[in-house]
């Protein structure tokens, strides 16, 4: 259906259009009906008429133009923003897992979840960005005092969208299970875990207003024009080394000095504060890599036997659950060589259980993974998670 | 490694179809990456157990599809930020990697890894003949470096003719906005 806007232009020509409403086949709808000459008329006409109505105005000499030139389409883009907008109140109580969320979307849950579960989670400060954005970290625990920890973190290089999202189910998927799946149960029952799931708020801010692949902070650089450090070069370990870059406008390059930004140096005072962390897990995307270090040498680090064989574990796990088929081993055989990474840095400051992941996919979507990719990454991310997680609490060190 | 040429790699790998996951072909091949003071590509030969699909039926349907618009085809983004693409521009997309390869290829060396991240804009380009014209500008992530690296692609194709990459030039970072 259509809806034309004619103008007569006297008497005679309005007395026409009134006629043409009078004509019940032709099933005319005024949304204005016809008033004064020289005053719009709006009629809608269905489908079908439409060639005789405008034959008709045409043949009398009534000017007129489309004004809607499909009705039905307006009609289903209003029912799909009403959905739309239905949803987002629902969201309110039940976030959606399936989709991308702005930062303030997922601070607000993670408020939200530590509010729902008071005696499991909270939700705290551990510095703030350069841009001056909270760093928030959840911790779960169930009670004690600095026992042995975990420290999960996702989203450092902002562009890797699947790992914010990943985080979010897992933090979710940990407040939910405890006390119901028995290994989340006991680990907790003995241990905390420090999950920041925004590490790169700039960044990931960034990525939604202007440019979708941002990597680094946005931090300005002194004599320079480029912006940013990539924060996974940033760590002092091997700081500056091969697999870094000197050059501000390079996608890793590694900074002034190390701890140079401030989403790095508060994770550093806050573990060495901490003094019991006993794994560092640092999610990426993408690759579906599953890593131990060293990535700033090429010499294997004395646990490497270890950590090998959880590796495998935890990607047998992984694959069980959807067939992913993930690669591991060292960083430097598996990916690239890479100074002054955040797991380098964890395992040459006595962290033993420092493994660094690469989600989904292998290239074909790389960083803009389809939403529809979320829930079946975080689900069979989990069980190697837990490998890793049940690993530290049976080995305390 | 071959003295005073450079270092050849043997192969076997199995190829699946990204669009039918069960259709698998074994495939072996050399590859012979140049010493590093020649710009060339690295020179490829390979070698399929059976046979690769047939997609004629496909072609001839997004072929004609293409050929009936009224407008010629423009389009931005693809996919989205959401990984998300309307079903129409699966082909589109399809192609783009097609021809991306062949720039892959022609500046692929030891140290590089390629992957096509996104496409920024695309725009068919009249033609008198039976050909599909496509100007893309695209954006490959080179992995080692981490860069993400705007490309400019003209595409030729023809149902019965294939792909070919007429013109590619890498742009400046800024270029894609």
């Amino acid at each position: 259906d259509q809806v034309l806007r004619a103008t007569a232009g006297d008497e005679a020509q309005l007395a026409l259009l009134r006629a043409l409403g009078e004509q019940e086949e032709l099933q005319v709808d005024f949304w204005r009906g016809p008033t004064k000459p020289g005053h719009p008329t709006d009629l809608r006409v269905p489908f079908r008429n439409l060639q005789a109505i405008k034959s008709f105005l045409e043949a009398n000499d009534i000017p007129y133009s489309v004004m809607i030139e499909d009705v039905q389409e307006l009609l289903n883009e209003e029912k799909r923003t009403m959905r739309l907008s239905r949803r987002l109140e629902r969201s309110m109580d039940t976030f959606d897992f399936s989709s991308y969320h702005t930062i303030e979307e997922i601070y607000d849950w993670m408020e939200q979840l530590a509010a729902e579960h008071p005696s499991l989670v909270t939700r705290l400060q551990i510095g703030e960005s350069y841009e001056k954005r909270p760093l928030y970290v959840l911790k779960f625990s169930t009670g004690g005092a600095g026992r042995p920890a975990i420290w999960l973190d996702t989203g450092i290089h902002s562009r890797e969208w699947i790992t914010q999202a990943t985080g979010v189910w897992t933090a979710n998927k940990l407040a939910t299970e405890y006390g119901k799946d028995p290994a989340i149960t006991a680990i907790l029952d003995n241990m905390d875990i420090f999950f920041e799931i925004v590490t790169n708020p700039d960044g990931f801010a960034y990525t939604q207003s202007t440019n979708r692949m941002w990597r680094k902070t946005r931090s300005l650089n002194a004599g320079s024009s480029c912006v940013g450090v990539d924060p996974n070069r940033n760590w002092d370990a091997g700081f500056g080394g091969p697999g870094s870059s000197g050059n501000p406008c390079s996608e890793t390059y590694r900074g002034a000095y190390a701890h140079s930004e401030s989403e790095v140096s508060s994770i550093v005072d806050f573990i060495l504060q901490h003094g019991n962390v006993k794994a560092v897990i640092s999610i990426h995307s993408y690759s579906q890599m599953l890593m131990y270090p060293y990535g700033y040498k090429t010499e294997p680090a004395p646990d490497h036997a270890e950590l090998d064989a959880l590796a495998a574990k935890a990607v047998q796990d992984l694959a069980a659950v959807h067939g992913t088929q993930y690669v591991y081993g060292s960083i430097v055989d598996t990916i690239y060589q890479a100074a002054g990474t955040t797991v380098d840095w964890a395992y040459d400051n006595g962290i033993k259980y420092s493994y660094t992941f690469e989600l989904r996919d292998t290239g074909r979507y790389g960083f803009l993974l389809p939403a529809s990719h979320i829930v079946p990454t975080a689900t069979e991310t989990w069980p190697a998670l837990l490998d890793i997680m049940e690993h530290v609490l049976e080995h305390p060190y | 490694d071959i003295d005073n040429v450079g270092r050849k790699y043997h192969l076997k790998l199995v190829l699946e179809d990204i669009v039918e996951k069960d259709n698998i072909v074994n495939c072996t091949a050399e590859i012979l990456y140049h010493l590093d003071n020649t710009n060339a590509a690295p020179d490829v030969h390979f070698e399929i157990e059976g046979e690769l699909k047939n997609t004629e039926e496909q072609d001839n349907i997004f072929y004609n599809r293409i050929k009936s618009l009224k407008k010629e085809l423009a389009a931005q983004n693809i996919p989205d930020s959401h990984g998300n693409m309307p079903p129409e521009m699966e082909p589109i997309r399809l192609l783009a990697q097609a021809a991306a390869g062949y720039v892959v290829w022609q500046n692929s060396t030891e140290n590089t890894r390629y992957e096509l991240a996104q496409i920024k804009h695309v725009r068919q380009l009249k033609r008198s003949d039976d050909y599909l014209e496509f100007d893309y500008m695209v954006l490959l992530h080179e992995f080692v470096s981490q860069e993400i690296i705007p490309w400019q692609m003209t595409v030729l194709w023809h149902p019965q003719h294939g792909v070919k990459v007429t013109q590619n030039s890498r742009q400046p970072k800024h270029a894609e906005h």
